[in-house]
């Protein structure tokens, strides 16, 4: 990843009427970097990754494309970036070959080159046998994979994907996941997902947005680092005292949760097996033993879903109040 | 860039089968027109006009009529090829495309409607069969035909240019057509109420865009109808133009 930075959004805000979609959402890409925005459905994703793309004007904020300013000179920003919307902007009615010839041509790829191009960004997406074929006749997840190659056609120095993903299956799941990893070094990739084991999979960084807003940001070296221990929660018929437990190796801590349960702060995830070994050693009667969530997918749950909840149980004593 | 999109848009209509389906209703349609109108003449009409000095010739008798509706058969036909300019891509989401493409807004709307003014010229050139099949047995005015033809070319992408912007304030092509096929008819309804005794007013008449059309039908080349055509389509791309700016600014 170096220090070049192809994308850099600041205070962006999006209202719909009164309803305000994204607000004072500031972003930044980084060349050979893959930024994932996660976050639940109705965040703000689209919102956002509408407003990089040049399809959607912010009420509020701007937008710097590799130093130009997207609302001022969309024309010359708008050339550095690829864009496959939520829905892929397929004619049915054209054949891949044809449609792909068509987007490197609105997007000004050389005419000698453009041959070159097609069979290239084929190849990559795993179009080559399809290219005489109906995009109509196509099926979900070929017709997603013609969008991403319209994203590609001209190698753009941007590429913005949201929800690539989607409706694929795993295999192609993986495929996709290792092109945008190919990507990735030459180019930036901010894609949108709500599955948090693809943003693990694939991205350098991660923006984890909620009711428009940015409610974590972080590489996820960074993450891994500050967010190095792991848990385990535990529950025994004869539990040993806490003391007992904080001797075995690898364990850092000891909590007492409720209804019994004890957690272990570990830095390793040996300590499960020897956690196994001493309760039986000692007859504790393992009863229970659940790794806790990855740390990633513990923060989002913490982010948003708390949120959830304290907003249910608000609204449930409404409710109740006489 | 507008040629890029026009031609990839015409080639477009002509793989749907709507294209096709409407070309040959009305060529059909118009074909039986030419027939009724070539009959008539040959039987009853050329006697009557034996020996009457100045009298009108097969031109002003069969082919301004045909021509005259061929306009009329458009007022229907076109808001069903204009409704899926834009409104179809805006269903099916592959507005996108353009929207994302380093084009601006005026490209976009430009490519498009010239693909609808291609289109014309495709129909026209099969409208312009018809004198041609008569030139071979008798005396043509052509110039009279060729002035019929560029009114009938104007109206047309006057038409086209209402249709566009219509299809730009909608996502569903039936509404587009439906709306565009209103505006049509309102305009010719503008012309009869402008016509009528009573409460004639040349305003409503100079607004309506069948009234310009007759004058050329009649073989005048009057300045004043094309630059009223011009101004009609310009201000509905404009307006086009206007509204998809318009679109990223407000949802």
């Amino acid at each position: 990843m170096s220090d070049e930075i192809l994308v850099s959004a600041e205070s962006l805000y999006r209202f719909y009427s009164q309803h305000c979609a994204v607000a004072d959402l500031s972003l930044r890409l980084r060349r050979g970097e893959v930024l994932g925005l996660l976050g639940p459905t109705g965040a703000g994703k689209t919102s956002t990754l509408q407003m990089l793309s040049g399809n959607l004007a912010p009420s509020a904020g701007r937008i710097i494309i590799n130093g130009i300013d997207l609302l001022d000179a969309p024309k010359r920003a708008k050339a550095y970036i690829g864009y496959l919307p939520e829905r892929p902007p397929l004619y049915p009615d054209l054949t891949v070959d044809e449609y792909l010839t068509y987007c490197g041509r609105l997007h000004r790829v050389a005419r000698l080159s453009l041959g070159a191009a097609v069979n290239e960004v084929k190849m990559r997406c795993g179009l080559t046998d399809v290219g005489r074929r109906l995009i109509g006749n196509l099926s979900k997840g070929y017709q997603q994979r013609v969008g991403i190659a319209q994203a590609l056609i001209h190698s753009p120095l941007i590429v913005i994907l949201d929800e690539p993903t989607v409706g694929l299956d795993p295999v192609q799941i993986r495929e996709i996941r290792t092109l945008i990893r190919e990507l990735a070094p030459n180019h930036g990739v901010i894609l949108s997902t709500h599955i948090l084991p693809e943003v693990q999979a694939i991205c350098d960084s991660v923006q984890i947005i909620h009711a428009g807003r940015t409610v974590f940001n972080d590489s996820l070296s960074g993450l891994s680092e500050r967010h190095g221990l792991m848990g385990l929660i535990v529950a025994f018929r004869s539990p040993p005292t806490t003391k007992e437990l904080s001797r075995l190796a690898g364990v850092q801590a000891v909590e007492p949760l409720a209804g019994g349960r004890l957690r272990i702060v570990h830095g390793d995830t040996a300590v499960l097996e020897t956690v196994v070994w001493a309760s039986v050693e000692n007859n504790w009667g393992l009863r229970e033993l659940t790794p806790e969530r990855s740390t990633l997918e513990q923060i989002f749950m913490d982010l948003v879903h708390n949120e959830y909840d304290t907003d249910s149980q608000a609204s449930a004593g409404v409710q109740t109040a006489p | 860039m507008i040629l890029t999109i026009a031609g990839t848009e015409l080639r477009r209509m002509f793989y749907s089968p709507l294209a096709w389906a409407i070309l040959a209703v009305v060529m059909f349609i118009l074909g039986l027109v030419f027939l009724i109108l070539v009959d008539n003449y040959m039987s009853t009409i050329q006697a009557q006009l034996i020996g009457v000095p100045g009298a009108p010739g097969v031109t002003d008798v069969v082919i301004a009529p045909v021509i005259f509706w061929a306009s009329v058969i458009m007022l229907t036909v076109s808001p069903l090829q204009t409704m899926r300019a834009l409104s179809e891509e805006r269903q099916q989401g592959s507005l996108t495309l353009l929207t994302s493409a380093p084009l601006s807004t005026t490209e976009l709307v430009l490519g498009k409607y010239l693909a609808l003014l291609l289109f014309i010229l495709v129909l026209l050139g099969l409208v312009a069969l018809m004198p041609l099949s008569l030139s071979g047995g008798t005396n043509l005015g052509w110039g009279k035909i060729l002035a019929g033809l560029l009114g009938l070319f104007l109206l047309l992408a006057s038409f086209s240019a209402a249709g566009l912007y219509i299809s730009s304030q909608t996502k569903t092509p039936l509404i587009a057509a439906m709306c565009s096929f209103g505006l049509l008819v309102f305009l010719v309804v503008l012309y009869m109420s402008g016509s009528a005794e009573g409460t004639a007013s040349q305003l409503f008449i100079y607004l309506s865009h069948f009234g310009h059309m007759l004058s050329f039908l009649a073989g005048l080349f009057d300045s004043s109808d094309l630059v009223y055509y011009l101004l009609f389509s310009v201000a509905f791309l404009i307006l086009t133009i206007r509204r998809l700016d318009n679109e990223r600014l407000q949802h």
